[in-house]
């Protein structure tokens, strides 16, 4: 006969929607976990997209997502040349907002050289960017479609393909366009006073500069010598591709991650005292009872299994009750929630450890509780 | 009939609660022997020390000093010999308590197969011997209700069902008609009394219920503590 099964079922109603309020707090913390691994992954994503093995960026900046960074767009040619390099190609950032359907949206302009380092890695739906001008391939995220045009500075692109998880740190999903147009819309959008200049003929050092210089290495070949051959050049520099990763980690998204951090472990302590307290309370509601069945002759045994078997039963009701829900509700998210097993079974254990001490503290007022107290005279 | 063995042997048996000023003697050197088969009556004003001194017999309470042998097991001598005193209640006594203190998570049946499931027997047989003892009882017909929906009358019979359920040799009772009618509680004396001697047990019952007086084998006065002739 188990004594925990039966008193839960005895009070199913109130023990199910103590489950209920429990899986919520869950829930909120797995979306935290969530929102935490998203905010890393994202802030990645755009680093991971080109498989780059080196970064050249523009000496003493830590370019280009960290830092701003400029570099003559003809460096790639010399990039191309130096030992080891398989392929190399310039590309381009910027943040643009534009008109769409009545509403502004804000995108995250990636210009690359077709057939070169640095566009998307697969297509999703519909194709790649052809030979031809003003073509764009969107983010999913953005909302366009394929064939549908958008209005970027003073061009009109069309939409012949869309990626997936193509993003930067900020989470606005990015478009990929050729790095001939995107250099066109940049000047586009420089400052007046510069349009003024460039239409007057002074030739701009800007018009002709790039982002960054993706290099790919040849199978084999010494990404060290690469950089140290890139920094002889005196306005380059080289980062490797777990530098920038660790760059974009420590500068851009480390106190976001330190923010939600912070939070989450604040939100998993009350989780902890409010776990702590459901079950002392359920322990404490029990006295009574308990001095019967200690009248009665029940082993200590079965009163601590009594307590711990509720404990773990609520504790795991709580954590399948959040996990379902944040499984249905994570894709609702403006940003991505990535949950991995791994997060989802140390929260368990957490779990199972605030369960276990709470009972402790109720099988302690347990054992202490006088049997005479049943009689209740 | 016949006596049987001696199932309650306390001798000079003394209990105070607290010290100095606010020492209150509840027992002062209390013997009392109770055979098998005999149904005894604890009669006394309140605060005379009958619920002390079933306590102590029910090995719930220690007592200040004196000497406790349960079915031939000394139990108390100065302090107490046995280290697990529940399973001694488990296996030696049954309660019947004045507020019948069922599980309320529990059916009726239930609430009397759990002392046996506690004592590690079978399910069948606590199942078994539960609908034995609630049909005898005459409350069979709501094995399967929980507390709550009992009348008082039906729950103090599962109560005694359950005190009966392990065949404890000394069954202790603290008022336990208090909540019946004349007839029921008439009743229910004479159903314990019979697996009383079915059992080879002794039930020593404290009571004010002057309308089961004569269905006791012996009246023990208690006063002031200690035991008064009649
Ligand atoms: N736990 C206790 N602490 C202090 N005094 C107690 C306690 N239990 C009983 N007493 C006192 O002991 C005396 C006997 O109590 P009790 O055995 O309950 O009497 P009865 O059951 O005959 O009414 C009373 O004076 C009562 O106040
Ligand atoms: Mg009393």
């Amino acid at each position: 006969m188990n004594l925990a099964l039966k008193d839960i079922r005895h009070g199913l109603f109130r023990f199910v929607l103590t489950c209920f309020g429990l899986g919520l707090l869950m829930t909120v913390v797995l979306a935290m976990i969530g929102i935490y691994n998203g905010l890393v992954s994202d802030a990645l994503a755009v680093v991971k997209a080109p498989a780059a093995d080196v970064w050249v960026v523009e000496a003493g900046t830590k370019g280009p997502f960290a830092e701003a960074s400029s570099i003559p767009a003809d460096t790639r040619d010399a990039v191309a040349r130096m030992p080891g390099v398989a392929e190399a190609g310039a590309v381009n950032y910027q943040n643009v907002e534009a008109a769409h359907t009545g509403q502004t949206l804000r995108l995250y302009v990636i210009g690359y050289e077709p057939g070169r380092p640095g566009g998307p890695q697969a297509i999703a739906e519909g194709r790649g960017i052809g030979a031809g001008h003003f073509e764009l391939v969107a983010d999913r995220k953005t909302g366009l479609l394929p064939g549908e045009t958008i209005r970027l500075g003073r061009d009109r692109f069309t939409v012949v393909g869309l990626v997936e998880g193509a993003m930067n740190s900020g989470g606005d999903p990015a478009v990929y366009v050729t790095l001939a147009d995107a250099m066109a819309l940049q000047t586009e959008l420089d400052p007046a006073a510069q349009r003024v200049q460039t239409a007057r003929g002074a030739v701009s050092v800007k018009s002709a500069s790039v982002a960054t210089i993706i290099a790919r290495m040849s199978p084999g070949a010494d990404v060290d010598l690469l950089t140290a051959t890139v920094r002889q050049w005196k306005h380059l520099a080289a980062m490797t591709q777990v530098e920038q990763e660790e760059l974009l980690l420590a500068s851009v998204v480390d106190k976001a991650r330190r923010q939600i951090g912070l939070f989450l472990g604040i939100l998993l302590s009350v989780s902890a005292v409010v776990i702590a307290l459901i079950i002392y309370t359920m322990t404490m509601e029990k006295l009574k009872q308990i001095a019967t069945l200690k009248l009665i002759g029940a082993p200590d045994r079965a009163i601590v299994a009594l307590i711990v078997q509720q404990a773990l039963i609520l504790g795991a009701a709580g954590w399948g009750i959040g996990l379902m829900l944040i499984l249905t509700v994570k894709d609702y998210f403006p940003r991505r929630v990535v949950l991995e097993p791994f997060n989802v079974m140390v929260l368990a254990g957490i779990i199972a450890a605030v369960c276990l001490l709470s009972s402790a503290l109720g099988v302690r007022a347990a054992m202490k509780v006088d049997p005479a107290t049943a009689l209740g005279s | 009939m016949a006596l049987g063995d001696i199932l309650i042997e306390v001798s000079n048996v003394a209990k105070h609660f607290g010290e100095g000023e606010t020492r209150v003697d509840a027992l002062r050197a209390v013997d009392l022997t109770v055979r098998a088969g005999e149904v005894i009556a604890l009669l006394g004003p309140s605060g005379s020390g009958k619920t002390t001194l079933l306590n102590i017999i029910g090995c719930i309470l220690a007592p200040s000093g004196g000497r406790v042998v349960l079915d031939g097991e000394p139990v108390f001598d100065g302090k107490w010999l046995r280290r697990d005193l529940r399973r001694l209640r488990l296996d030696k006594i049954g309660f019947i308590f004045q507020s019948h203190n069922l599980l309320p998570f529990l059916t009726a049946q239930e609430n009397v197969a759990v002392v046996l499931d506690l004592a590690g027997r079978p399910t069948e047989e606590g199942r078994a011997r539960a609908r034995e003892l609630l049909d005898y009882l005459e409350v069979g017909h709501r094995a399967m209700v929980k507390p709550a929906l009992l009348s008082g009358g039906e729950a103090q019979r599962v109560a005694i069902a359950r005190a009966l359920a392990n065949r404890p040799r000394i069954i202790l009772a603290d008022e336990p008609t208090a909540a019946l009618d004349g007839a029921r509680a008439g009743l229910v004396m004479d159903l314990m009394r019979k697996l009383a001697v079915e059992q080879e047990a002794c039930i020593v019952t404290v009571t004010h219920d002057e309308k089961i007086f004569d269905r006791f084998d012996r009246l023990i006065y208690l006063r002031d503590g200690r035991l008064a002739d009649a």
